[in-house]
C-alpha cells in the first residue's frame, strides 16, 4: 500500500508511518546539504533565527544541477546522508520530522529518530533525471551564495520515498542485507558512525 | 612525429565532460538489463528499473543522469613520439571542464581549498589530472565523473605479505559491506594491488577507468576479479543497499610490483552510473 503525506508532519502521520512503507510526498519540502547544514547549526548554536522554520518540516538533502532553459530545476536526485549525522541532534530539536536522503544513518542518529520522533526516508540514489520530474517549483529561500548547496522551497507532487527509519526504530538496511546474505564472514560488518 | 593541439584538447573534454553526464555506455546498459534478469528482489528490481528508465530519459532530454556530476577525473596517455603544441595541456583540460560544466549546465562541485576556505570554484575546476608517458605515438584521454558518494567509501590498506589472496579478499569485502547503501549500489568495483602508498590508490582508480568488464592480462587476478565480483554479490547487500542478489555489476583489479615486506590494496568504489569516456587522436 502506498501512503501519501504533505507536510508539515503531525505525530499521527509520523506513528503510523512503518519501515518498508512506500511513500509519496505533496506540497514544500526545503533542500539543505553540507554547507547549508554547517550554517543552521552554527545559527542554532548562537541563539539565532534560521531562515526557515523546521517545525513539522521534511529536508531533502539535495545540491541539484543547474536547469535547463525551459526546466525548474536540474537533476535532483539524493545526496548521502550520514554525512549530515552530526548537526541532526539541534536540527531535530528545532522541530524537523523529516529528511530525505540515500544511504544508511549512524547508529547513534536511529536513536535520536526515536527519540525525537523523526522519520528518515530514502528515495533512489542516482535516478536524479527521474525524480527532477516530481519536483513542479524550485526557489532559494536561504544561503544563495552557496551555489548547489542553496537552501531551496521544493513544490513536489507524489514524490516517491520508502521509510528507512521510523520513530519505533526499525531499520530497513539491517533488515533487507539479513535476508539476501548468502556469504559467512569471518569479520564483523561495522556501520561507519559519524556522531 | 604526431602533434596534439591544446584546442583539440580542450574541444575534446569539453564534449566528454557532457556526454558522460547524459548518456550510459552501451555495455553498462547491457549490465543494468542483465542485473534486473537476476535479482530476486522485488524492492531490488524497482530500483534497477528506476535506474534503466532514469538513463534513457538522462539522454533523451539531455540531462545528468545524477546531480553529482562528481569531480572531473582526467587520465591522459601520451606516446613519447607525441608533441603538444599551442600551449600548456594542464591549462587546456581545465578550460574544457569549464566549459563543458557551464555549458552542459553540469553542477559545480569543487571547493578550493579542502579544510579552511571551502569556496565552491564555480566551474568544477581543477581537474584531477594524470598524465603518463607510454612508448609511440598514442594519445589517449580517459575522462571519468567520479560522484562523492561512492569515494567517501573507498578505503585503502598496508597490508603485509601474510595475508595474501585472504586478505585482499577479506578487505574489499569488507568495504563493500560496509558501505552498504551508501556509494549508490549496485557498484563497481576498482582494486589496485601492489606498489606503494602513493601508487596503490591511482591503482584502483586506473582499474575503474578501465573498459567495463575487461579482464586483467594475468589468468590468476583475471579470475580473482570473477570470484570477488560473485562474492561481494552473495553479501546481500543488494540495489540501493535494500538487500538482493545484485551488489557490484564489475570488479576490476590493477597491479603493480611492490616491496618484499608489503601488500597495498585499495578499493574505489563507484555507482552504478559509472561515468567513463575516452577520446583518442
Amino acid at each position: 500500500m502506498i501512503k501519501r503525506i504533505t507536510p508539515p508532519l503531525d505525530d499521527k502521520v509520523l506513528e503510523d508511518l512503518r519501515i518498508g512503507d512506500k511513500v509519496l510526498i505533496t506540497g514544500k519540502i526545503y533542500s539543505a546539504r553540507d554547507a547549508a547544514h554547517k550554517r543552521f547549526v552554527e545559527t542554532i548554536n548562537k541563539g539565532g533565527q534560521l531562515p526557515i522554520d523546521l517545525r513539522g518540516q521534511i529536508i531533502y538533502y539535495v545540491g541539484p544541477t543547474p536547469p535547463k532553459p525551459g526546466y525548474v530545476i536540474g537533476s535532483a536526485g539524493p545526496t548521502t546522508s550520514i554525512r549530515m549525522d552530526s548537526y541532526m541532534e539541534p536540527m531535530l530539536k528545532a522541530g524537523l520530522k523529516a529528511t530525505i536522503g540515500k544511504g544508511y544513518r549512524s547508529w547513534g542518529v536511529v536513536d535520536l529518530f526515536k527519540k525525537y520522533r523523526a522519520v528518515y526516508f530514502i528515495a533512489t540514489g542516482g535516478v536524479g533525471a527521474l525524480i527532477s520530474k516530481k519536483i513542479k517549483n524550485a526557489k532559494i529561500v536561504a544561503y544563495e551564495d552557496l551555489g548547489p548547496e542553496a537552501v531551496m522551497e521544493l513544490e513536489v507532487q507524489d514524490f516517491p520515498v520508502i521509510v528507512a527509519n521510523d520513530i519505533h526504530g526499525g531499520d530497513i538496511f539491517e533488515e533487507g542485507v539479513k535476508k539476501y546474505q548468502e556469504i559467512t564472514l569471518p569479520f564483523k560488518i561495522e556501520r561507519i558512525s559519524e556522531v | 612525429m604526431k602533434i596534439v593541439r591544446v584546442e583539440e584538447v580542450e574541444e575534446a573534454v569539453r564534449r566528454l565532460s557532457m556526454e558522460v553526464n547524459y548518456y550510459i555506455r552501451d555495455e553498462l546498459k547491457d549490465a543494468y538489463k542483465k542485473a534486473l534478469e537476476r535479482e530476486v528482489s522485488e524492492t531490488g528490481r524497482e530500483i534497477l528499473s528506476q535506474i534503466i528508465e532514469n538513463v534513457e530519459l538522462a539522454a533523451k532530454e539531455q540531462l545528468p543522469i545524477c546531480q553529482d556530476t562528481g569531480v572531473s577525473i582526467v587520465y591522459v596517455e601520451i606516446g613519447q613520439d607525441v608533441k603538444i603544441e599551442g600551449g600548456n595541456l594542464y591549462d587546456a583540460i581545465n578550460r574544457g571542464v569549464s566549459k563543458g560544466y557551464k555549458e552542459g549546465y553540469l553542477r559545480k562541485s569543487v571547493v578550493k581549498d579542502p579544510l579552511f576556505n571551502r569556496v565552491n570554484t564555480g566551474d568544477n575546476t581543477p581537474a584531477m589530472i594524470h598524465v603518463e608517458v607510454v612508448p609511440g605515438d598514442i594519445f589517449k584521454i580517459t575522462f571519468m565523473a567520479k560522484g562523492t558518494g561512492a569515494e567517501n567509501m573507498s578505503r585503502l590498506a598496508m597490508l603485509t605479505p601474510a595475508a595474501g589472496v585472504k586478505g585482499i579478499r577479506d578487505f574489499v569485502l569488507k568495504t563493500v559491506a560496509e558501505a552498504g547503501p551508501n556509494p549508490c549500489p549496485p557498484v563497481v568495483v576498482g582494486i589496485g594491488i601492489g606498489g606503494t602508498f602513493d601508487t596503490v590508490g591511482w591503482l584502483a582508480k586506473k582499474a575503474l577507468m578501465r573498459k567495463f568488464g575487461s579482464r586483467h592480462p594475468d589468468p590468476n587476478y583475471a579470475k580473482l576479479e570473477l570470484e570477488l565480483l560473485d562474492e561481494i554479490n552473495k553479501l546481500g547487500v543488494g540495489p540501493q543497499g535494500l538487500g538482493g542478489r545484485i551488489t557490484a555489476l564489475d570488479v576490476r583489479i590493477e597491479t603493480a610490483p611492490c616491496h618484499i615486506g608489503a601488500l597495498p590494496v585499495a578499493v574505489n568504489l563507484d555507482c552504478h552510473a559509472h561515468r567513463v569516456g575516452v577520446w583518442e587522436k
